[in-house]
């Protein structure tokens, strides 16, 4: 297992320095900051002051070689915009969008889980026919769309949950969280609902399928034989089998979150770093830009180790051969 | 020892498919004694496994049991509930399947499933259902049992899962076990092992057993009384030795004849000409006509069982009568 992870370690670092070359070449490619940050009025000194002020005046090789050694010691630049400390910038706005990807998956787990079960011991009933139904539009429907019904229904006609902001936060450990006031919590609830809407019905197809596959199988069969209850044959024998594949889609579906994060923020106000990384484009702040997807990248790797560490937990078969 | 454990009458479990009625079991009578070897044998499809999930209540839909009494111990499984047969199966009733490579669940430890298993008919901790598990392993001859029943099935040979399956059988010293082609997927010397260690298991501890196999060679091994099956139905029955050295069926004939034997070699293997009749197309009258060479005009009816249920046969020609006629 430790041989496992230091080798994983190895990978990421690589797939990390081959990123970090491509962003900071496509960022370059983009466009040149001076032409926002600057009026149009502004003199040929005061465009060279302020592109050697921001080390633009360097040729790329340079800066990229600038970048790599701050960004080893923690420094990814300051923002164009803030004038502040980029990975600062980003930090300060991450725990939000990762609060709303957390609670969606496990909004997906809890309502997906349980309604694929469902399902899939009763194929081809009604219970069945609607929850198929209900996933269908949960995967068919954009994203956009289903947020706005879940404002106009919750919000609007019933008046139950906050539209927009993040509502009131608490600290717990030192972690600035909505889940210490129960208006952080109400605010939190339809963005992440809204968020986990395809998840949720993406789980209930994987559950469904997992169930109806292994039912007919014939270590249920002898376990049948062996008298065992049948929710300990649900519950234990076909849940235990079904999870692996789970945990690995949705292991791999965070990070597709974390991009769909860009439309719910936007629709419920929610001060997360997909809004942070969309204005950051269109004012070419490149630090910004740069230290957002190395972060992401390396919040992929991480996920994905996770989730291999956990498959091997799940399936024993892949813990000996690892 | 001659105690009745098992008895089976009119088994009929017939499978309802938009094609048609599938009889896979039609009219099927065994009975069972304390301590003896029943040899269940015939082709694939002939009905023999679905008879063993019949008799534990394990048919899957569509499948059903639609007529028959099975009495074990004289209490009647068709009129138990579900929670009866629950309480029965692994407790009473051990079954044991062909591949232990599916069987087993592949992600829990082989003792976990043991101590699922001790746990569904005994109240008892975990420490003591797992020293249970560890004895059963130790008593099917699984070397360093304390250290292996932490192991999941796929660190096990296929000879060992199946002692895994059979120590799970024996977990609660059932009076009945039903093996379905236990030894089908091991090697010859692993199978002939395990056929001497489950035989003296049954003696000792009085069970009954119903070995159900394709195997002829294996059940002349290994029980006392055989059954023949053919397209649903016992086509002949009797000790091994009646029924080995003088078939009076046809089919069974073409069994015996299709074992390889020692002074046969390099003759080519006899076979019975033509296949099992598919499920859906059974002929009218005897379903083993088509390829029997002696069927007359008579055969387009169907036989009813000659003899009784210690030795008996379904057949217009018997051969013993044939020989002697």
């Amino acid at each position: 297992m430790t041989v496992f992870i230091l080798r994983r370690v190895l990978q990421a670092i690589l797939v990390l320095a081959i990123t970090s070359l491509i962003v900071f070449l496509g960022v370059y490619a983009i466009g040149d900051p001076l032409e926002i940050l600057l009026p149009a009025d502004a003199s040929m000194a005061e465009r060279a002051q302020v592109a050697a002020s921001l080390h633009l005046d360097q040729p790329l090789p340079l800066q990229y070689l600038n970048f790599v050694t701050s960004a080893l010691q923690g420094d990814f630049g300051r923002s164009f915009v803030y004038n502040r400390p980029a990975l600062e910038v980003i930090f300060e706005r991450l725990p939000a969008t990762l609060e709303l990807v957390t609670t969606s998956l496990v909004l997906s787990l809890v309502i997906g889980l349980p309604l694929g079960l469902w399902a899939g011991m009763k194929p081809g009933t009604l219970t069945d026919e609607s929850v198929m139904t209900g996933s269908i539009l949960g995967f068919s429907l954009p994203n956009f769309w289903q947020g706005m019904m879940l404002i106009m229904i919750f919000s609007v006609w019933l008046g139950w949950l906050p539209s927009t902001g993040r509502g009131d936060t608490g600290t717990v450990l030192g972690l600035r969280t909505s889940y210490a006031t129960w208006d952080g919590f109400v605010h939190l609830l339809l963005p992440a609902l809204n968020l986990a809407m395809a998840q949720i019905a993406l789980v209930i197809r994987l559950t469904r399928t997992g169930v109806q596959e292994t039912m007919p199988l014939d270590f249920v069969k002898y376990a049948r034989a062996r008298g065992l209850s049948e929710r300990r044959i649900l519950f234990v024998h076909v849940l235990k089998t079904i999870l692996i594949p789970i945990v690995t889609v949705l292991g791999i579906e965070f990070g597709s979150l974390i991009a769909f994060a860009v439309v719910t923020e936007t629709i419920f106000a929610w001060p997360g770093v997909g809004k942070l990384i969309i204005d950051s484009i269109n004012m070419l702040d490149r630090p910004v830009v740069v230290a957002y997807i190395l972060v992401i990248v390396t919040m992929f790797i991480l996920i994905n180790l996770i989730v291999d560490v956990l498959y091997s937990l799940l399936d024993p078969r892949i813990r000996s051969r690892a | 020892m001659s105690e009745t454990l098992l008895e089976v009458r009119n088994l009929k479990t017939w499978f309802e498919t938009p094609k048609g009625t599938v009889k896979a079991v039609d009219g099927v009578d065994l009975t069972l004694n304390r301590g003896e070897i029943l040899g269940l044998v015939g082709e694939s499809g002939s009905g023999k496994s679905i008879t063993g999930f019949s008799l534990l209540g394990l048919v899957d839909p569509p499948g059903k049991v639609v007529e028959g009494s099975i009495l074990f111990k004289g209490e009647d499984l068709r009129a138990a509930s579900v929670r009866r047969l629950q309480a029965l199966r692994g407790d009473r009733i051990a079954m044991i399947f062909q591949d232990p490579m599916m069987t087993l669940n592949p992600v829990l430890r082989i003792g976990t499933q043991m101590i699922e298993t001790v746990r569904a008919h005994a109240k008892v901790s975990k420490d003591e259902a797992r020293a249970m598990a560890r004895d059963a392993l130790g008593m099917v001859g699984i070397p360093r049992p304390e250290e292996r029943i932490d192991a999941y099935p796929h660190e096990f040979s296929g000879g060992m899962r199946q002692r895994v399956a059979i120590a799970i059988a024996l977990l609660h010293k059932p009076d009945l076990i039903i093996a379905d082609e236990p030894t089908t997927a091991l090697d010859v010397t692993i199978q002939s092992q395990i056929l001497s260690e489950v035989q003296k298991l049954t003696r000792e501890m009085g069970m009954g057993l119903i070995w159900i196999s394709h195997d002829l060679g294996v059940v002349a091994e290994l029980a006392q009384n055989v059954a023949v099956m053919y397209a649903g139905r016992i086509v002949e029955r009797g000790t091994v030795d009646q029924v080995l050295d003088t078939p009076m069926h046809p089919y069974t004939r073409g069994l015996i004849d299709s074992l390889p034997m020692e002074n046969d070699r390099g003759q080519p293997l006899k076979q019975i000409p033509g296949n099992a009749p598919p499920p859906l197309g059974r002929p009218k009258g005897c379903p083993f006509r088509p390829r029997c060479g002696f069927a007359t005009d008579a055969c387009l009816s169907e036989p009813s069982e000659t003899g009784d249920l210690s030795r008996g046969w379904r057949c217009f020609h018997p051969l013993a009568q044939e020989v002697s006629a």
